[in-house]
């Protein structure tokens, strides 16, 4: 065994004592892997300094399985919050970190998933700057929860507000749709299927910055929409805008492995999960520009436009069927489950 | 996949639009069957493209709208047993007496959501000191997974497997429909699916005896205008016969493997379709010689009292005499979130399809 898994095979009971088995444990693996001027410290907490607004966001993680195609719960739970900053027009800077271990982890994922948290903050730009680690008894948890906060400085120049979507604006996302939540699917237990679909898992902040230096307020509005998918986000923004919104079933960017899978399991990709998408709101004028921006960063390279604002039906999201049919599009009720045949 | 771009094809879908507007003189009261269809005509906007001389009429072909609520409160009560239970995704959630599966999922009930019936079978083995139970609700489409699933447990000597069984039949169904004194239906569109599995031949009496057109017909936007095109022109020229949409999936006598494992585990008996009542001849059960994997005989659980909600209209609604939106609690005091009947909450039933895709006029 090695000495940095802090010679243990599993996580147990006394790695959450606050004693020295914790010691260890922080030392070994937390802030071996993660240490940083500020966390180096080892005090309760950090002091930063911010020159303007800040924007804070928290999100907590609990996928199952926790590791899947295309990333595991660690970077999930960076890049959840460092987007959820970035949707603010913030700039992501700081993050905490508080780890719930289900008693009986396996060391070697668990210091899988610290080091993964590493690659991701780095890749993002933000520093963990306090955390905590915590055990519970098994059968009490799901192996690791994972709770993350993070800090931004806002965009001198974003002004990013529900009430700043007008009638006329064009919404545009970043790439395809329902790409996490179908490979989370084709791993769940019972649900199993040969599959090569990746999750989308990333950080969205260096796009969204992008934007910002270059569109300013001209960005009307930033969300990114994981669970529940498109469908219930923008439902929700046409009811807090007041605005009405229509999409175009032909334009929704969705791989061909992905539609075959919801077709296969009878899920509307519309409801799907995603985890490195967002939907931006622009001004009409600058619509092209935008999608250029966007199709040239790696995060953007499917950028395309998915629907517009308008000021009839207020509060709904009407979809424009393939075949030219119209249907209202609600938000998610409860969790989706895969129809009997 | 293929097949799919074909069947969404926009300019193919309004020339046979044209074509039922142009052939459509009569008033016409068609029913499709199957509760995927209903989906599709909603989903796609589809019923309000067609003339307004055609009224579109949706069916009972919903497995989880018509399974007894008692079904479902012995699946419960299985589960306070300790049993694991296994069922498709969208029964989970359909209002029980006491309590829905999910609700009894919340309460430690080992509950577990599959794909496939076979998958239960690999539960049960994997779990060789608890009991596993299979909820084989559904029509003559899941039939031969389910019951594939039963020759499998045997085959390994699984003693922990059974199935709760629920099967209901399409033809019985389609004449207790007509013969209801209130029945306005003109024709018929046929479960895709489920002749995929039992072919045609059996709906050739019931056009002889009810002098009604049938068409069998897909799921799919393109499908579902052609198989009314076809209803509608039967109709028109005063034909009644069995027509075949969907013949890139449904072959006159079906899918001959899949009705040999049917009729080696199941026999066709009396069955209560919840909202509707006893139809005679309507479903499976499992044959005597399987009665070891059937969970009702192995289970005591037949002191389960039922009561439904008396606001809820499924029954009417799953015969054609209503529309989800001519209940009172559509959307008030029933909905998703708080169903008091099954069609609200299944992937195929009516009230779901017009709650989420056409809750207001658009």
């Amino acid at each position: 065994m090695k000495k940095t898994d802090s010679g243990f095979e599993a996580i147990n009971l006394g790695h959450g004592s606050g004693g020295v088995m914790t010691r260890d444990l922080l030392d070994q693996v937390i802030f071996r892997i993660l240490g940083n001027e500020l966390l180096d410290k080892k005090h309760d907490g950090s002091v930063v300094q911010f020159e303007g607004p800040m924007a804070v966001s928290t999100d907590s993680f609990v996928v199952s399985p926790i590791f899947f195609k295309g990333g595991n719960i660690g970077e999930l739970a960076v890049h959840g919050t460092v987007n959820d900053v970035a949707m603010c027009g913030a700039v992501p800077k700081y993050l905490s970190l508080a780890f719930i271990v289900e008693e009986g982890l396996d060391m070697k994922e668990f210091v899988e998933i610290v080091e993964s948290v590493k690659r991701a903050a780095d890749k993002s730009g933000v520093q963990i700057i306090t955390g905590d680690t915590k055990v519970v008894e098994r059968g009490k948890g799901d192996k690791i929860f994972i709770n993350t906060t993070g800090f931004g400085e806002v965009h001198p120049r974003a002004n990013i507000a529900v009430k700043n979507i007008r009638e006329g604006d064009i919404i545009l996302v970043n790439g395809p749709i329902a790409q996490h939540g179908m490979a989370i699917m084709s791993e769940r237990e019972g649900l199993e299927f040969e599959s090569a679909i990746v999750s989308d898992s990333t950080n969205l902040n260096d796009l969204v910055l992008k934007l910002l230096d270059e569109f300013g307020d001209k960005i009307h509005f930033l969300r990114d929409p994981t669970r529940g998918g498109l469908a219930s986000v923008l439902s929700e923004i046409a009811v807090d805008a007041k605005v009405g919104i229509e999409i175009f079933e032909e334009q929704l960017p969705l791989e061909k492995q992905v539609a075959a899978a919801c077709e296969m399991l009878g899920l509307d990709p519309l409801y799907v999960a995603n985890e490195g998408l967002f939907a931006v709101f622009v001004d009409p004028e600058i619509e092209q520009e935008v999608l250029e921006l966007m199709r040239h960063e790696a995060s953007g390279q499917l950028a395309t436009r998915v629907g517009e604002v308008t000021s009839t039906h207020r509060g709904k999201v009407v979809l424009h069927s393939e075949i030219g049919g119209k249907r209202i599009v609600t938000p998610l009720i409860g969790e989706q489950l895969p129809r009997i045949c | 996949m293929k097949y799919l771009k074909e069947y969404r094809n926009r300019e193919a879908t309004e020339r046979v639009l044209r074509e039922i507007e142009n052939t459509c003189r009569g008033t016409w009261n068609i029913m499709e069957v199957c509760g995927g269809q209903t989906h599709g005509l909603v989903k796609n906007g589809i019923l309000d493209m067609l003339p307004e001389n055609i009224r579109m009429i949706h069916g009972p072909g919903c497995p989880v709208c018509v399974t007894p609520v008692s079904l479902i409160d012995k699946a419960v009560e299985l589960l306070s047993q300790g049993a694991i239970v296994c069922s498709f995704g969208d029964m989970i959630r359909v209002p029980g007496t006491e309590m829905s599966l999910l609700e009894a999922k919340a309460r430690g009930g080992d509950l577990r959501v599959l794909y496939s019936p076979l998958e239960a079978v690999n539960v049960a083995k994997k779990n060789p000191d608890k009991e596993v139970v299979f909820f084989a609700v559904g029509f003559e489409t899941t039939a031969p997974a389910n019951a594939l699933s039963l020759l499998h447990a045997e085959k390994e000597g699984l003693n922990n497997y059974s199935l709760l069984v629920s099967h209901v039949l399409v033809p019985p169904a389609i004449e207790a429909i007509l013969d209801d004194e209130f029945n306005t239906i003109n024709a018929f569109l046929g479960a895709g699916h489920v002749c995929a599995i039992m072919g045609y031949r059996e709906y050739y009496p019931l056009v002889k005896k009810y002098q009604i057109p049938i068409v069998i017909t897909g799921f799919e936007p393109l499908d579902l205008v052609q198989g009314i095109w076809m209803a509608v022109k039967q109709l028109e020229e005063g034909r009644c016969e069995v027509e075949n949409q969907y013949t890139r999936v449904v072959r006159e006598g079906g899918n001959r493997k899949a009705i040999e494992v049917i009729r080696e585990v199941f026999e066709v008996g009396d069955r209560e379709w919840r909202g509707i009542g006893m139809i005679p001849n309507s479903g499976y059960r499992i044959k005597d010689k399987y009665r070891d994997f059937d969970a009702e005989n192995k289970f005591g659980i037949d002191h389960i009292q039922v009561s439904e909600s008396p606001d809820c209209i499924a029954g009417q609604i799953l015969r054609g005499l209503k529309k989800p939106k001519d209940c009172s609690q559509f959307g008030k005091g029933c909905t998703p979130m708080n169903p008091l009947g099954a069609p609200m909450v299944s992937s195929e039933g009516a009230c779901s399809a017009y709650y989420n895709y056409s809750r207001s006029e658009v």
